[in-house]
This record gives structure tokens, C-alpha cells and sequence, in this order.
């Protein structure tokens, strides 16, 4: 285990600087045979490695424990008497995160995918060669190469409109996504002196503490998930019921994103690929924080790396799934979806003259209008087609919530989603309004005025939640009232802000983070049945969410906290979700035609 | 005896060993570990399996007269032993292993007895001929052992 490699200095071993590498390797050997551990101890001393032998796996997962930084790799037999090396490589994935290479003289294609699927980078048949051992050290690099990549790919946001133009259905999307890249790109390179951006920037190359997962410590959050239920197992709840003040929530998530992938390994054989890609990209998405990039990346890469519309949409259920399990009601989604649209397109549309939205205060306004037209196009839906629409999704709403709320906070929130629904016709009238070519201001005041109660109760629940606890305290009926409030809230602070130049830059990520949706959203938007359609917005909400505290409080640093914390919840949950996707399957082979017909019109 | 006589008689007994299929390439592995840091490393490695050997048979042997049967926890023994037999390249040992294993699978009790007393007499007779082999080399000193059979 190695800490901070993000940092410039990461760790006295840094391999790649190193002329003598692999020579130093630090290999830890476990095998019950003796005879085979003296062997491979000269083997590898041979290849001018580091050696240090265990014939017991008890004792070296102890020695594991105790040298936490002391080892590169471990070499395991598979047959143990104390311990299955299975078992063994378990620990030593889920606590020190090290290659194992699993060695057994049975080469049983089974006994293989079992120690694979356990986490094992490679399988040795006895009796293990020389020139095998050898190259052990690729698998060192390769863990180094991979989590700089993470890192790398996080930070380099560029690398995002490239996976959304992989999927070439959605025109319309990739441009967009495009040039909103290229315009925060713009406006980084510009305000780069701006200090405040350079506190984004640094939080950007990922420093992070990483936790020795001891085995107490480990122990006490897998009771902490067996007490819970894994099914409604959260890093909030974990961290509460373990006790340890000096863990954070992020750690939580993070180790729970490892067990859930340990435990998907074991139980879900069928789809690697699924679990991987999720579990790869939404390991940094808890560890580092701002997180909220590396999700929206992860549901990119889902879409398109699909060889069909269910893998990506699978990525996006996941999400959902998630938002669904934090407290936030249905409906305060459905409304924040629309919003976060807004910032999308307005960023969208005065890409080039970013600068000059920040001068002139009534700039936004027609911008956001001008974006929800496109919004409108996207959908793909004619006004009447949106009064349909907009009567569906309380129709959604309620099976939704039925489904997914267990807890007796369903029916508050159904009693709360009726004066959403009234809301929610605000919005399309204001969708259509502004497709016709027209900026109606007015409805945009009006609903601020009505709104404007709910908002100032929003932000006072707010001030409570900057607590750690953040996004669970709002209650059900309160978060409804997010939902309005931030819709409303949003235009008017983001034109009248001569918004500093961190905001924007904030801001506009969001926005680009966010595009990696759009297309599901098409899709879903588009599909046959609406149920989808309503778990996209729901993942809209989560950003919005965050993107409205952004406005309120316009300070970097707290936003990256918020960030964190809303979308550590996301990965770690998302795992066991992904069973739901299959329900979608069928579903989501209708898209591809649907979409056709909806860039038709 | 001279030494060149002895050398001669060496080479041919480790020849030997590898024509009536006692050892196989493993055994060569180790030749080519043995160096300055350890001279006699092939040799401490043989004994090495032998003194561990004793502990695998005698569990083996346990398990063998235990009733009811237990295929599985022979089939691990066996398993064990061919890993261990496997590290020297004892290759009649390691045939003999994998052989009781599938009688293991095929619930042949009496066939796993059997192919275990040749299995005895294999490791008694291998024991046998290394030490022999071993004490030669000393006498004769260093010299063409490290050729390839064939």
C-alpha cells in the first residue's frame, strides 16, 4: 500500500524514475510447501527482488497488517491449510489493495476464473519457471499505471467529450459537449491565477489520505453493513454506526465501493465487464473530491462503451438507484432535472462570450431560455407533447415511489408531490414558451415569487445540513422544496452575480459533467415507457443539487466538500443496483429506434 | 576410482534417473538456482521435500484407513503432495498423484490404495537413488552435472 501517489513527490518508490527497477521489488511469499518456498525465494532473489517468506496465510496477512507500506506484491499458493488463498486474496485485495498472483499445480479452468474473479492479476501453475517470476513486476506498474490513469483521466476533462462522441446517435449532444469543454478549458487557462481556482485545481490532482483498512477496523464495517442491510447500506449510515471519528465519509465509500466489488465478483460472474467499468471509474470518484466528474464520466463510458443502449443504460440506473435511496423525494428531482438542463444549455450557447455573461446581468436569463428551447428540441416534443408529459410524470411518480420507498417517508412524499406537480406545469408551459423563440422573463419571475418562500426555507435547511450529514437531513417534504426552490433560484443568481471567476468555472463543469447524461436522457425521455425517463431527472437533481449550493454560497472549497459528499453516496450504492438494470433491458432495446424518430422531428 | 571415473558415474546415474521417468525438467530448474550463494542448493531442496514428505504421507496414510472415507480430504492431501512432489520434479510421485486423485473423483477406494503403495515404493526408491546421487557428487566435485538431459 502506498499513500498520495497524486502528489509530486508520492512515494519513495517511484518505479518509473527508478533506473533500478524492478530490481528492490519487495514480493511476499505464502506458501504451506516448504520446499516450494524455498525454491521460489531463489528464484526471486534471483531476479533482485526483495524476499520475505510466510508459510502460513495467517501469518501474512498479519505481516500485511503490520508493514502496511512493506510490500509490492504477493505471491500466494491456493491450497493452504490455515487459510484458503482464496480467502487470503480477499483480504488482501479489500485491505492493502496489492497485486496477488495465486499459484497452485492444479491448472483447473474453474480453480482459475475462481482466483481471477477473487482479484488474483495472474495464476501460476506449478512448478512456477523463472522467466515467470521475472515479470511479476508488470503487475506492479500496471496497478501504479492504472491509478495514475484514474487520476490523470479525472483531471484531464477534455477526455470526456471524446467518450460522448463514441456514441454518434446524439448529434445534438456532442456538440454541445464539445464546446462546453473547450470553453471551460478557455476559461481555466485565463483565470488561472485566480487563487481561489487554483484551491479547485489542487483539489483536482487527487491528495488523498488513504486508510488502512485494519481488521478491526474492517470487521466493524462489515457488522456496520450486515446491521444496515446491503441493500440500504449508505457511507453516512456505515460511518455512524462504526464509531471512528477520525474516518470520513469518503473513506467509508470508498471501502464499501472495494467490499461491494468484492462481493459483486463473487456473486455476479456473468457480467465482469458491467461491474468493472463501474467499479473502476467510481473508485476515484470517491476517493478524490470532486467527484462529481469522474461519475459523470463513468456513465459516459457506460453508454459507450456499450455495444448496446442497455449497457449505458445501465449506467445510468445505477445512479438513479441511488438518488433514489437518498432521502430526496422523486418529485424534487423531476424539477432539478429541468434545471440542471438550464445551466447546460446556457453554458452552451455563450461559450464565446462566457465573459460577457459575467458583465451583464440580464445575459443569463435569455441564455437559460435559449438553452431550454433546445432542451424542448431534445426531447424531441412539440408543446402538446409536453403537457403529456407533464401530466405522466406524477402518473411515474407515484408507482415510483411506491417501489422504491419502503420507509414510511413514501407517503409524505406523495402528499409532497402534489404541489410539485403543480410546478412541474409551470415548467413545460416555460419549456415551450421559450422554444417558440420568445423569453418569457415573466414566468421566469413569477415562479421565483412563488417560489421564493420555499427557497428561503431551502437555504435555512441548508445551513443545517453543512454538517457531514449534509444531504440526509433535509427531510422528505423539505426536499421538495429544494426542488422548487433551486429551479427558480437558479436564473436570477446566476445572471445578477457578476459571478466570480471560480463560480463560473464551477459552474460550467457541472454543466459539461452533466452532459454526459444528456443522452440517456434522450433516450429515456424518448422510450416507450416514461419510468426511465423519471430516473434521469432524478440524476439531474444530484447536480442540481450541488450546482445550487454552488450559487448560494460561491465558495470552492465548500462546494468540492458538497460535491464529495453528495456523489460518494452514488458509487458505493451503485453496485448492488446494477441487478435493477436488468428489469430495463427490454426497454432499452426500443431506444435506438425511438432515437431516430426523435431527431426526425 | 578417480574422479573422472566418478564424474562419469555420476552423470549417468542422474541420466538414469531421467530415462525411467523418476525426474523431470523441474529437477534441471533447480540445477540451473544452484550458485555461489548456494552450492549445494538442489541437494538442501531435495531434502527439504523428503523431510516434508514424511508429514504428507503419514497424513495420507491416516486418511486412507479412515472410515467412513473421505474422498475429499484425500483428494487435498494428494493435491498437497503433488504440489510438494512437483517442487523437485519427482515425476513418477506427481503421476502417481494426480492418478489417486481421480480415483478420488471416481469413488475407487481400492484403486487409491494401490497407486498409493506403488507411490511408497516410487518415494523410497527415489530417496534412495538421490542419496546415493548426492553423496557421489560431493565425492566427485563439481563438474558436468548441470547438462541437459537429452
Amino acid at each position: 500500500m502506498e499513500n498520495g501517489f497524486g502528489s509530486p513527490s508520492p512515494s519513495p518508490r517511484t518505479y518509473n524514475t527508478n533506473d533500478s527497477f524492478p530490481a528492490g521489488l519487495r514480493v511476499l511469499v505464502v506458501d504451506d510447501d516448504p520446499t516450494w518456498l524455498k525454491i521460489l525465494e531463489k528464484m526471486l532473489k534471483k531476479c533482485s527482488y526483495e524476499v520475505t517468506t510466510c508459510c502460513l496465510a495467517r501469518e501474512a496477512l498479519n505481516l500485511l497488517r503490520e508493514k502496511k507500506d512493506g510490500f509490492d506484491i504477493v505471491i500466494s499458493d491456493v491450497n493452504m491449510p490455515d487459510m484458503d488463498g482464496f480467502k487470503l486474496l480477499e483480504h488482501v485485495g479489500l485491505e492493502m489493495d496489492l497485486p496477488v498472483i495465486m499459484m497452485s499445480v492444479d491448472g483447473e479452468t474453474s480453480r482459475v476464473m475462481k482466483g481471477v474473479q477473487h482479484g488474483a492479476c495472474d495464476y501460476l501453475l506449478k512448478p512456477v519457471r523463472m522467466k515467470e517470476l521475472k515479470n511479476i513486476w508488470q503487475h506492479v506498474l500496471r496497478k501504479k499505471i492504472h491509478e495514475v490513469k484514474d487520476i490523470e483521466s479525472y483531471e484531464c476533462v477534455e477526455d470526456v467529450p471524446m467518450m460522448i462522441n463514441g456514441s454518434n446517435i446524439f448529434d445534438d449532444g456532442q456538440s454541445l459537449s464539445v464546446s462546453d469543454f473547450s470553453s471551460v478549458k478557455k476559461r481555466k487557462d485565463m483565470e488561472n491565477k485566480d487563487h481561489d481556482n487554483q484551491d479547485f485545481n489542487d483539489l483536482l490532482s487527487g491528495k488523498k489520505a488513504r486508510v488502512l483498512w485494519s481488521v478491526d477496523l474492517h470487521q466493524k464495517f462489515v457488522n456496520a453493513v450486515d446491521q444496515i442491510g446491503l441493500d440500504k447500506v449508505g457511507p453516512k449510515k456505515i460511518l455512524d454506526l462504526m464509531n471512528v471519528p477520525w474516518l470520513t465519509r469518503e473513506n467509508v465509500a470508498s471501502h464499501l465501493q472495494k467490499y461491494r466489488l468484492y462481493l459483486s465478483r463473487l456473486q455476479r460472474q456473468n457480467e465482469p465487464i458491467t461491474s468493472f467499468g463501474v467499479i473502476k471509474q467510481s473508485d476515484f470518484t470517491t476517493n478524490d473530491p470532486p467527484t462529481c466528474f469522474g461519475l459523470q464520466g463513468s456513465a459516459t463510458m457506460h453508454q459507450n462503451n456499450a455495444s448496446g443502449c442497455n449497457f449505458g443504460y445501465a449506467g445510468n440506473n445505477i445512479v438513479v438507484q441511488d438518488s433514489l435511496d437518498m432521502p430526496e423525494g422523486d418529485s424534487e428531482s423531476i424539477f432539478s432535472g429541468m434545471t440542471v438542463r438550464e445551466p447546460i444549455k446556457a453554458s452552451t450557447g455563450d461559450l464565446p462570450d462566457g465573459q460577457r455573461r459575467n458583465g451583464g446581468s440580464r445575459n443569463g436569463p435569455n441564455h437559460s431560455c435559449g438553452s431550454l428551447g433546445i432542451d424542448v428540441n431534445l426531447f424531441g416534443s412539440t408543446t402538446h407533447q409536453q403537457k403529456s408529459w407533464s401530466k405522466e410524470i406524477p402518473m411515474i411518480m407515484f408507482p415510483q415511489q411506491i417501489k422504491k420507498e419502503h420507509e414510511s417517508q413514501g407517503h409524505t412524499l406523495l402528499s409532497s408531490s402534489g404541489s410539485q406537480i403543480h410546478v412541474q406545469f409551470d415548467n413545460p408551459r416555460f419549456l415551450s414558451s421559450t422554444s417558440s423563440g420568445t423569453c418569457n422573463s415573466e414566468i421566469n419571475k413569477v415562479s421565483t415569487s412563488e417560489t421564493k418562500r420555499l427557497c428561503t426555507e431551502y437555504r435555512s435547511s441548508y445551513v443545517n445540513s453543512i454538517s457531514p450529514v449534509a444531504h440526509t437531513i433535509g427531510s422528505v417534504s423539505l426536499q421538495s422544496e429544494i426542488g422548487m426552490g433551486d429551479l427558480r433560484d437558479f436564473g436570477p443568481i446566476s445572471t445578477s452575480t457578476g459571478s466570480t471567476s471560480t463560480k463560473s468555472n464551477v459552474f460550467d463543469q457541472k454543466c459539461t459533467s452533466n452532459l454526459g447524461f444528456d443522452p440517456q436522457y434522450l433516450l429515456c425521455g424518448s422510450g416507450a415507457s416514461l419510468q426511465p425517463s423519471h430516473e434521469t431527472l432524478q440524476v439531474c437533481s444530484l447536480q442540481d443539487y450541488e450546482y445550487v449550493e454552488n450559487v448560494e454560497l460561491s465558495n470552492v472549497e465548500f462546494l468540492d466538500y458538497h460535491d464529495l459528499e453528495l456523489f460518494t453516496e452514488l458509487p458505493s450504492q451503485s453496485y448492488d443496483r446494477l441487478k435493477f438494470s436488468c428489469e430495463y433491458l427490454s426497454d432499452s432495446l426500443e431506444y435506438p429506434i425511438i432515437n431516430e424518430g426523435l431527431f426526425i422531428t | 576410482m578417480g574422479s573422472k571415473q566418478l564424474q562419469y558415474q555420476v552423470a549417468n546415474m542422474r541420466e538414469t534417473l531421467f530415462k525411467q521417468g523418476f525426474l523431470d525438467e523441474q529437477f534441471v530448474q533447480l540445477e540451473e538456482l544452484q550458485d555461489d550463494d548456494n552450492p549445494n542448493f538442489v541437494e538442501e531442496i531435495v531434502k527439504s521435500f523428503f523431510q516434508d514428505s514424511v508429514r504428507s504421507m503419514s497424513n495420507i496414510d491416516k486418511a486412507l484407513e479412515s472410515y467412513p472415507f473421505d474422498f475429499e480430504k484425500l483428494d487435498k492431501y494428494m493435491h498437497q503432495f503433488k504440489g510438494s512432489s512437483s517442487s523437485i520434479g519427482a515425476a513418477k510421485i506427481k503421476e502417481e498423484c494426480t492418478q489417486i486423485r481421480e480415483y478420488c473423483r471416481q469413488g475407487n477406494v481400492e484403486g487409491c490404495m494401490k497407486v498409493f503403495q506403488q507411490l511408497k515404493k516410487d518415494h523410497a526408491i527415489l530417496r534412495k537413488k538421490l542419496e546415493t546421487y548426492f553423496q557421489l557428487l560431493r565425492q566427485a566435485g563439481p563438474a558436468e552435472t548441470a547438462c541437459r538431459p537429452r
